[in-house]
């Protein structure tokens, strides 16, 4: 009897050892992992300051945000409306204009320049390359058409383009970020 | 016949080292070696403590925020601390407003966006300190033909380096008349000062600190020996900004390991029990 | 390859049968490190080094793999991506701590793996092999950390590549041109410090395989012992596992507790300041050494001053370093004694403890030292009389020499020469 009650405290050493020796592991592979994620200098990716004094309307820039294209479009009153006139209900990822652009600033589109689909860069904000048949961007990567207000409409992608945080400082600098 | 190969070769390696042994002693006893102003004079850095000495060290904000200010005021006017960036200053305790109005202080190198010349520009939180020298050759030019050292890793880069920067900061002095008495020859050159805590004695730097220069914000009298402490300290910080996290890892792994490491010997001594070896 | 009393490897699940017959790897990890491979009964902690050997080589790659993901391998930035990992990387600063100390702790580890070698004679008959490919695997570990210590592209850094390229330049002819193309140029850049990367990349793996030869190598006889007594039967082993598991384990986390003692808070003490310094092809550091597993063998290089007849110093010193761990290549042709314990032979010992270690001492200590008086005598005294140890002494001692009696057997030794205490294990074992 006091024997088996021996065994059984050995026992007990040797698994506690063993598990000893498994977190230690575990805590190992904890930096292990971590390492692979962004590093400071790369989570506190700065604000971009993009000055819009000089985009007539019907034109767009590309600016960049955090490594990625962001598209700067200044609407013209006629792709407003025609962004305005869709219905919501035939629409894949139902927005308004009014919801993707800052109250009293309509005419400014500002997106991600990422398709949503598998983030190639659409095309359409810069001169003279083709926006699709819906007026707005198209990716040509796997055809993915884009509306004014840059809203998918045709093709694989699954959301809207991305309309990152911004804030308007003046009326010619808008802050991105 | 190995053997005596091996013999012959190790007569070879013996015998050559015997001659450089003998020449070498020859002259040794002939010729003692010339003494050297460097090794006479130059001192070891004061003994001096610091609240993150110790396995159990930590930085002391108010500290570090003051040496940050002597840096900024005095230090930055030639020397670079180009891996430190202003976001990492939020380590020191400030705000990220604060953080923000201290970058936006530095005017950085940028590009302007519509002619594409270089410019300067205020700094951002993400910026790193700017140089403040152009290249090496501007910097050369203005600073008496030396380069004022980066300082980011200053601390590191030498021996004791917390204490050599306070030392160094403190340690300016005249030339002691006994060098002089003895190496006639080491006066040291217009241009450059002494100190015994440079390696070579004569630093091309001048004393940069006098007492009273800055206002620290909380009150601490800015007398040079204030100073050198605290500019010794946040250039430690600078130079490592891990050190707290280092040696707050090392005490749970430590503690952790001693804990499995028990363990694992108890199991050896169980499993051994019934075997003698 | 093993006794044959080693135990069977019988898989009872049907999925272990089969993979049994598919691919027979269970049955090589139960034939080498566990109940299946019998291993003497009577080693002592020096045996351990070499798994601990094994977990530095470990920790150096996966260290070694992360830090290449941070780490540029171009002379404009790779100190500042050194810095980087330090300060941004999600725990980089461990990382390259352990990286750095990683390799000292593997040469700490490796230089007590070897003594034990030279004093239990573990390089002898049927072990030469053994010991041969150790000696390779030391040779590519130098090779290895050399070039570790170039990438940071501090001063150190530098100036270590330019002088170590510089020994080959003391080749008569053709030396200049070899040290160029080492260098890719006329002085370590770009180019150097590319290969010098590709290479710290690739040789680990190479270790990695010679490793796995080495222990190959070392299965075959099995392991030697402190008596230096052959295994001669079942009495005297004791199955890997779980006897050297549980031996070797507890050994792991002892070392790791050391290792972790300097990594989190004294991670710089063995390396050198002025590596801190980005490298400066026009200011050699006032005091240029390597990191401190070179010490001795520098201080062999710079023992040789003089020109010996027609032969220059610089190329003396440079023969006498690689020749000093050449030497040990021949070591099991050198030391011709039957005994292999140093144990068991008086005049042997006497040299390994008065002359040998204190001798390695001096010179690990002058190899660090400044070159000056009195440490360049002192290592010339050293250094002569390490080549005095290896060629001249081992030969001579090992032929005169007379040992003193061996015990019969391993079992002898661990239990004495009372039969009834020898059959004793057995009969615990049923009762």
């Amino acid at each position: 009897m006091a024997e088996e009650v021996g065994v059984r405290r050995r026992d007990f050493i040797n698994i506690a050892a063993v598990s000893a020796a498994g977190v230690a592991g575990v805590g190992v592979v904890i930096p292990l992992v971590s390492q692979m994620s962004a590093s400071a200098d790369v989570l506190a990716a700065s604000s971009t300051e993009v000055d819009i004094s000089a985009i007539q309307p019907g034109q767009a820039i590309k600016a960049v945000f955090r490594k990625q294209p962001v598209f700067v479009r200044n609407l013209t009153p006629q792709e407003i409306a025609e962004a305005n006139a869709v219905p919501l209900d035939t629409l894949r990822d139902p927005q308004t204009l009014a919801e993707r652009t800052k109250e009293g600033k309509e005419n400014w589109l500002i997106t991600m320049g990422v398709c949503t689909h598998l983030g190639c860069v659409p095309l359409g904000a810069g001169e003279g390359e083709t926006r699709g048949e819906f007026g707005g961007y198209f990716c040509p990567c796997h055809g993915s058409y884009y509306d004014t207000a840059a809203r998918i409409r045709k093709g694989p992608a699954p959301t809207n383009l991305e309309v990152p945080e911004y804030e308007f400082t003046s009326d010619s600098v808008v802050k991105i970020g | 016949m190995v053997r005596i190969l091996s013999i012959l070769v190790g007569l070879f390696f013996t015998v050559a080292l015997a001659w450089s042994f003998v020449l070498g002693a020859i002259t040794a006893a002939t010729e003692p070696a010339p003494a050297m102003v460097e090794h006479e004079f130059h001192v070891a850095p004061k003994n001096v403590h610091f609240s993150f000495d110790g396995p159990f060290g930590k930085f002391d904000n108010q500290q570090l925020q003051r040496g940050f200010q002597v840096y900024k005021e005095v230090c930055s006017a030639c020397h670079a601390l180009k891996h430190v960036a202003f976001r990492d200053l939020a380590a020191l305790g400030y705000t990220e407003a604060e953080v923000k109005a201290i970058a936006a202080g530095f005017q950085v190198p940028g590009t302007d966006p519509n002619t594409g010349e270089e410019t300067l520009r205020p700094g951002m939180a993400t910026d790193y300190f700017p140089s403040p020298f152009a290249n090496d050759v501007a910097a050369r030019a203005a600073n008496n033909n030396a380069i004022p050292p980066d300082l980011s890793l200053i601390t590191k880069a030498r021996h004791h380096g917390s204490a050599y920067v306070y030392s160094l900061l403190t340690g300016y002095q005249e030339q002691p008349a006994e060098l002089l008495k003895e190496f006639p020859d080491a006066k040291t050159p217009a241009g450059l000062h002494y100190n015994p805590y440079f390696p070579n004695l004569n630093l091309a730097m001048a004393p940069p600190l006098a007492a009273g220069q800055i206002e620290y914000g909380d009150g601490t009298k800015a007398s040079v020996d204030q100073m050198s402490k605290d500019v010794a300290a946040f250039l430690t910080w600078a130079a490592e900004p891990k050190l707290e996290k280092r040696k707050q890892t090392g005490w749970p792994v430590l503690g952790f390991l001693l804990f499995a490491t028990i363990l694992g010997y108890m199991s050896y001594r169980n499993i051994w029990a019934d075997k003698k070896h | 390859m093993s006794f044959p009393w080693a135990n069977e490897y019988k898989p009872s699940h049907p999925f272990m049968k089969w993979m049994d017959e598919k691919l027979p790897l269970p049955r090589l990890v139960y034939n080498s490190v566990g109940s299946g491979y019998p291993v003497p009964r009577n080693l002592n902690y020096f045996w351990n080094f070499g798994i601990l050997a094994l977990v530095c080589l470990t920790l150096q790659i996966v260290t070694g793999i992360v830090m290449a993901m941070h780490y540029a391998a171009n002379a404009q930035v790779a100190f500042d991506t050194v810095e980087h990992t330090m300060r941004d990387v999600n725990w980089g600063w461990l990382m390259r701590y352990a990286h750095a100390n990683g390799a000292s702790a593997f040469f700490v580890v490796i230089y007590i793996h070897i003594f034990r070698g030279f004093f239990y004679g573990s390089y002898k008959a049927p072990r030469e092999m053994v010991w041969l490919l150790g000696v390779v695997i030391f040779l590519l570990m130098m090779a290895t950390a050399f070039m570790g210590y170039v990438l940071p592209w501090g001063q150190m850094s530098f100036w270590g590549a330019k002088v170590i390229t510089g020994l080959f330049s003391a080749i008569p002819l053709v030396g200049e041109p070899i040290q160029q193309w080492l260098l890719g140029g006329f002085a370590p850049d770009n180019a150097a410090l590319n290969r010098f990367f590709s290479l710290h990349y690739l040789l680990p793996f190479v270790i990695v395989g010679v490793v796995i030869l080495h222990i190959w190598a070392l299965h075959i006889p099995g392991s030697s012992n402190p008596t230096g007594v052959e295994v001669k039967s079942e009495s005297d082993t004791i199955p890997f596992y779980p006897y050297y598991i549980a031996k070797d384990g507890w050994a792991v986390g002892a070392f790791a507790f050391l290792f972790c003692a300097v990594l989190f808070f004294f991670p710089n003490a063995l390396g050198h300041p002025d590596n801190y310094i980005p490298a400066n092809p026009m200011s050699t550091p006032a005091h240029i050494v390597p990191e401190w597993y070179f010490w001795p063998f520098y201080a062999i290089l710079r023992a040789f001053t003089q020109d010996f007849f027609f032969i220059p110093a610089k190329l003396m010193g440079v023969l006498a370093m690689f020749g000093s761990i050449l030497v040990w290549f021949f070591l099991p042709w050198l030391d011709k004694s039957p005994v292999r314990s140093g144990t068991y032979r008086p005049m042997f010992k006497k040299f390994f403890w008065f002359g040998l270690i204190p001798a390695m001492a001096v010179l690990f200590y002058c190899g660090g030292a400044p070159a000056e008086e009195p440490f360049v005598m002192l290592s010339q005294i050293a250094s002569l009389y390490y080549f005095a140890h290896f060629l001249i002494i081992l030969p001579i001692v090992s032929a005169i020499e007379k040992p003193l009696p061996l015990p019969y057997s391993i079992t002898e030794s661990v239990l004495g020469k009372d039969e009834a205490a020898q059959l004793a294990p057995a009969q615990t074992a049923t009762a």
